[in-house]
């Protein structure tokens, strides 16, 4: 069962993203977005299947409900077009698809390699509970410094989006 | 089958790729930003696999202070589109080369 949920969710996970980056019907940034809050969607699916239900929650709420809509609002907000493509630089395309087969070539022959065999069965469980005590005993200074980086976000985006004064 | 550390490690570095691919070929700004959030959903998926296979909830914590961060980036990021699309009234990068030699 759990193995039939995993290829489930990787597969629609890998498709949306897929949707994202390189959609052959559209080539429209909102149906970019829309298909990566898809993938953000299965990507939460996964973490519940590793037991990471905070994270998983986390991730709809923060991702798939906020960040997202941030982006939608930005892309209404400009009113784009369909991204038109100009001149297809052949050289620069062919050697960034190189460079990431490369690199994902390098990077999953590491994993085959190096991962062992999986021992006993994993125990852990990402509950709300334990993950809130590890934070605010352990992680309790990481966690303020976090809340100054967002003050400090806030800040700089009022800065940014101002109209400058003549 | 058992799905084991491995899978999720694989699926992870495929999300990756594909994150790293939008970035290199698209050329608007916006699906540029897009594909560098799947890159930060890759590497949230790899921390949390590591995470249940290893016994140990640090890698959770350190999932949930990317995704903080991350918020606090992209709310940056898309403030300096908007900034530069008024300025510019464009988001393509082939518009966007003063800065290029």
């Amino acid at each position: 069962m759990e193995s039939i949920l995993f290829l489930i969710f990787a597969a629609f996970a890998l498709g949306c993203g897929l949707m994202t980056v390189a959609n052959p019907f559209s080539r429209s940034p909102v149906a970019s977005a829309l298909f990566l809050v898809l993938t953000m969607v299965w990507l939460a699916g996964l973490f519940v299947l590793l037991h990471a239900y905070f994270i998983a929650a986390v991730q709809i709420l923060v991702y798939a409900g906020a960040v997202m809509v941030l982006f939608l609002f930005v892309i209404m907000l400009l009113d784009l077009r369909e991204e038109e493509l100009r001149t297809w630089n052949r050289f620069g395309v062919a050697a960034g698809v190189f460079s990431v087969v490369a690199l994902l070539g390098v990077t999953a022959l590491t994993i085959l390699r190096s991962v062992p065999a999986a021992g006993a069965a994993p125990q852990l469980e990402g509950s709300t509970h334990a993950l809130g005590a590890m934070l605010f005993r352990q992680y309790l200074l990481p966690f303020e410094g976090v809340s100054i980086v967002l003050l400090v976000a806030m800040i700089g985006v009022i800065l940014l989006s101002k109209r400058e004064s003549k | 089958m058992t799905i084991g550390l491995a899978h999720y490690l694989l699926v992870s570095a495929a999300l990756f790729g594909l994150g790293l691919l939008g970035v290199i070929l698209r050329r608007n700004l916006l699906v540029i930003y897009m594909g560098l959030e799947l890159m930060l959903n890759a590497a949230n998926l790899a921390l949390v696999a590591f995470s249940r296979f290893n016994n140990n909830l640090h890698g959770q914590v350190m999932v949930f202070f990317i995704i903080t961060v991350a918020a606090a980036e992209v709310s940056v990021g898309l403030a300096l589109i908007v900034a530069l699309f008024r300025r510019r009234q464009s988001t393509h990068v082939e518009d966007l080369t003063s800065l290029k030699f």
